[in-house]
């Protein structure tokens, strides 16, 4: 993590005089308000070697201009009580959102037109006419069409792009109705006529591009916190070297590399122990809890966590080899699948879409057998096409949706998919992990029917031993005195023996003690006691389960870790479905199954072994403890520790696709009031632009009510 | 209407006006950080 200048580090007041010139950027979740953005640029700006510093809020982030290492800038922060963690800057990749400020310009450009435009309309709709209100409407042709060009050429994109593959969206009315509107306008405007739409064309391009901003906005702070938390880890291993040790970045490593792994560390590649003996954490990876111990030669894989002494792995897998890798590859054929999903809007634009058209073109039909001249029934089945609020039914489903991540996201989630709030609104069923997303990978006992002496030699024993499940058990133990051992004597990966007075004393797993079943046992002399342990649920587990309940959603547990576990867990959380030692692959057909049932599963998930089922269920969420790739793959991350809150993203997406269905309806309302005057050639440019205002903020009031708390 | 020879010219200047002042704030990173801005006219100038 630290960059690499010592030279810098030693002598800091020698920064000052050459020009830094690297930018680090620092996370800093517990910056609140005006007084913290002072404390922090004030104290930064005053460390030797700093150039400049300033906080980005909205972010909640350092912007550092210096040379010196991160780790110092950390160091600093806490001085003065802020809580840091440096960001990988490659991960973070680009910082600037240019495709936001692209869509900004476009909306500020066209909300400037429609107000001139605006302008010039409302004079003609008061009375100007001859002369004056054909310099008017040529005015507004010269603001309108240039500005209508620039300004709706996202909507024009997207149209032509799904016109190519032969489907239809929401764009594609919009961009025809954008277009007629003008074409029609500047013909009329050429032959001195009565009416044009200029505003109208403004108007809808204003309106749609606020729409399409918000929703931007929110998806981009979803994106940006994700890649936040992924820039969180560091993406560099320690390599040994004849000098002793360097940092390098992950991709360097090399097959026959040797890597050190200090304790609570992620091994950072596939490879073999050179150390004698270790102990991992594997849960992110298979969802066993417990320990696993290794000895020399005993294969790693990149991800689990070093849970005793350093450890030297000779790394023998890098890039495409690593079963992260192969697993990655497997999560981009089951996303594929699921981006075939047709999304509410998309379901109404191509029910909308030619119901529409098909509407005009009967119009113009009608009224030329009528025996109107071609050039009136043109300008009457093109106010059709405008009138028809596009514009509403194109805000009904972002709206709400806008306002429905934003609230999620204050509640502490982060959607990451656009349609992600109308699959979990189908979900039936829930599936869920077992390790690090319902249970911590730590341990609790219960050790009620033990006599003190018996604690007080476990106790002992416990001390004699690094292995993890020791140590928890010496902290469970804290209060009682610890007995007197004579040669307590640790048998690696077995347990710990020695002598209490006379009688022999061990503390191990218990088939190495021949108490048969697996799990930890205590033997005094000749008497075994089985030592119950289970792992702590993790907090608002207990509640979450009750809410999904609420929620009337089947629950069921799939867990990589041993049936016994699994079980007991179950029957904690009053859940009868469970299923343990299950694969990845093997989770992954579960999901598929329960698809096949139409159950519409949503995965909860943390570890490598769920990111296949993450990415094929038909929704899936995953706590912001959980593996990058689980990360990766999910819809919706829980970003604090808030599992409790869960069953509301499930009652939060319901709403916002009930309150989408009604926006259609709101829209579809406006149409039947609006098409009939149009069809029957009454329709003004007045009557266009009461219509698109009034149905697009009805739709807008409409959305926002999901964000209130009920 | 010849004092429309003013006007108009002069409600199209008004609107560049405005138009170029929203493409300066937006060139000039003002809302980057809206949040930030908010808080920071209340911290006290040093």
């Amino acid at each position: 993590m630290m960059a690499a200048c010592p030279a810098c580090a030693a002598a800091p007041a020698a920064v000052e005089l050459a020009q830094a010139n690297s930018t680090l950027q620092i996370s800093v979740p517990s910056v609140r308000c005006a007084a913290c953005i002072s404390a922090i640029e004030r104290h930064l700006t005053h460390v030797q070697g700093v150039v400049s510093a300033r906080v980005n809020l909205t972010q909640k982030r350092v912007h550092i201009l210096t040379d010196l290492p991160a780790s110092a800038m950390v160091e600093a922060l806490k001085h003065i009580g802020y809580d840091a963690y440096p960001l990988d800057a490659r991960a973070l990749a680009q910082n600037v959102d240019l495709e936001g400020r692209d869509l900004l310009m476009r909306m500020g450009v066209a909300g400037f037109a429609m107000m001139n435009v605006m302008l010039l309309s409302v004079a003609v709709w008061s009375g100007a006419s001859g002369a004056t209100r054909d310099l008017f409407h040529l005015i507004s042709a010269m603001i309108a069409i240039p500005m209508v060009l620039y300004a709706a050429q996202p909507f024009f994109k997207n149209a032509w792009s799904v016109l190519k593959v032969r489907r239809l969206n929401m764009d594609v009315p919009i961009s025809l109705a954008i277009i007629l509107a003008c074409g029609m306008s500047l013909f009329e405007t050429l032959m001195g006529g009565e009416h044009a739409y200029f505003d109208a064309a403004l108007s809808l391009t204003f309106f749609l591009l606020i729409g399409r901003y918000l929703e931007h906005r929110t998806r981009s702070a979803a994106h940006s916190a994700a890649k936040e938390l992924a820039a969180l880890e560091a993406h560099t291993a320690e390599l040994k070297t004849e000098a002793g040790s360097e940092t390098v970045s992950i991709d360097a490593l090399k097959v026959g590399d040797i890597v050190l792994v200090a304790s609570g560390m992620r091994v950072p590649a596939d490879g073999f122990l050179v150390t004698p003996e270790g102990v991992t954490d594997r849960s992110l990876l298979t969802g066993e809890s417990e320990p696993v111990s290794h000895t020399v030669n005993d294969q790693l894989h990149s991800g689990e966590i070093n849970l005793a002494g350093p450890l030297e792995v000779r790394v023998s897998a890098v890039g495409q080899d690593t079963r992260l890798h192969q697993i990655a590859r497997l999560v981009e054929t089951a996303e594929n699948a699921r981006n075939r999903y047709t999304s509410l809007a998309d379901r109404a634009a191509q029910i909308y879409a030619p119901a529409v058209h098909l509407l005009a073109l009967a119009t113009f039909v009608g009224w030329v057998i009528w025996g109107l001249d071609v050039r009136h029934a043109l300008n009457i089945a093109i106010a059709v096409l405008i009138i028809t609020c596009p514009c509403a039914l194109g805000l009904a489903v972002p709206a709400v949706s806008t306002a429905a991540i934003s609230r999620l996201y204050r509640l502490g989630f982060l959607v990451k998919s656009g349609t992600a709030l109308e699959r979990l609104s189908e979900v039936k069923t829930v599936v869920l992990d077992k390790t690090g997303t319902l249970t911590s990978p730590d341990f609790s006992f219960d050790l009620s029917d033990f006599a003190s002496r018996d604690l007080s030699i476990a106790k002992a024993l416990a001390q004699a031993s690094a292995h993890p499940l020791s140590q928890a058990l010496d902290r469970h133990l804290e209060s009682q005195p610890s007995a007197t051992l004579n040669g307590p004597r640790e048998v690696k990966g077995c347990g710990v023996s020695g002598f209490y007075g006379q009688i022999p004393v061990a503390l191990g797993k218990a088939d190495w003690l021949g108490a048969g079943d697996t799990g930890l046992c205590l033997k005094i002399g000749d008497h075994r006691h089985a030592l119950p342990f289970q792992e702590p649920l993790r907090t608002g587990v207990l509640e979450m389960v009750d809410g999904l309940k609420a929620n009337a959603l089947q629950l069921e547990i799939l867990s990589g870790d041993n049936e016994a576990k699994t079980r007991n867990l179950a029957r904690n959380l009053g859940l009868n479905k469970f299923q343990s030692k299950t694969s990845p692959e093997g989770k992954n057909a579960h999901v598929a199954d329960l698809a096949d049932q139409a159950q519409f599963p949503c995965m909860i998930g943390d570890g490598l072994n769920d990111t296949v089922a993450l990415a094929s269920a038909h929704a899936s969420i995953a706590p912001g403890t959980a593996l990058d790739a689980a990360r990766n793959a999910a819809d919706v991350i829980v970003i604090d520790d808030t599992m409790e809150k869960i069953p509301q993203v499930f009652a939060i997406s319901r709403k916002a696709v009930a309150l989408s269905r009604q926006n259609f309806g709101i829209a579809i309302a406006y149409n039947a009031v609006a098409v009939p005057i149009a069809i029957l050639g009454y329709a003004t440019p007045l009557a266009a632009a009461l219509a698109m205002s009034l149905s697009s903020i009805t739709v807008l009031v409409n959305a926002a009510r999901v964000g209130f708390e009920k | 209407m010849n004092v429309l020879v003013f006007l108009i010219p002069i409600s199209l200047s008004l609107g560049g006006l405005g138009i170029w002042a929203f493409v300066w704030t937006l060139k000039s990173h003002q809302y980057d950080d809206p949040s930030g801005d908010a808080a920071r006219i209340l911290a006290e100038e040093e």
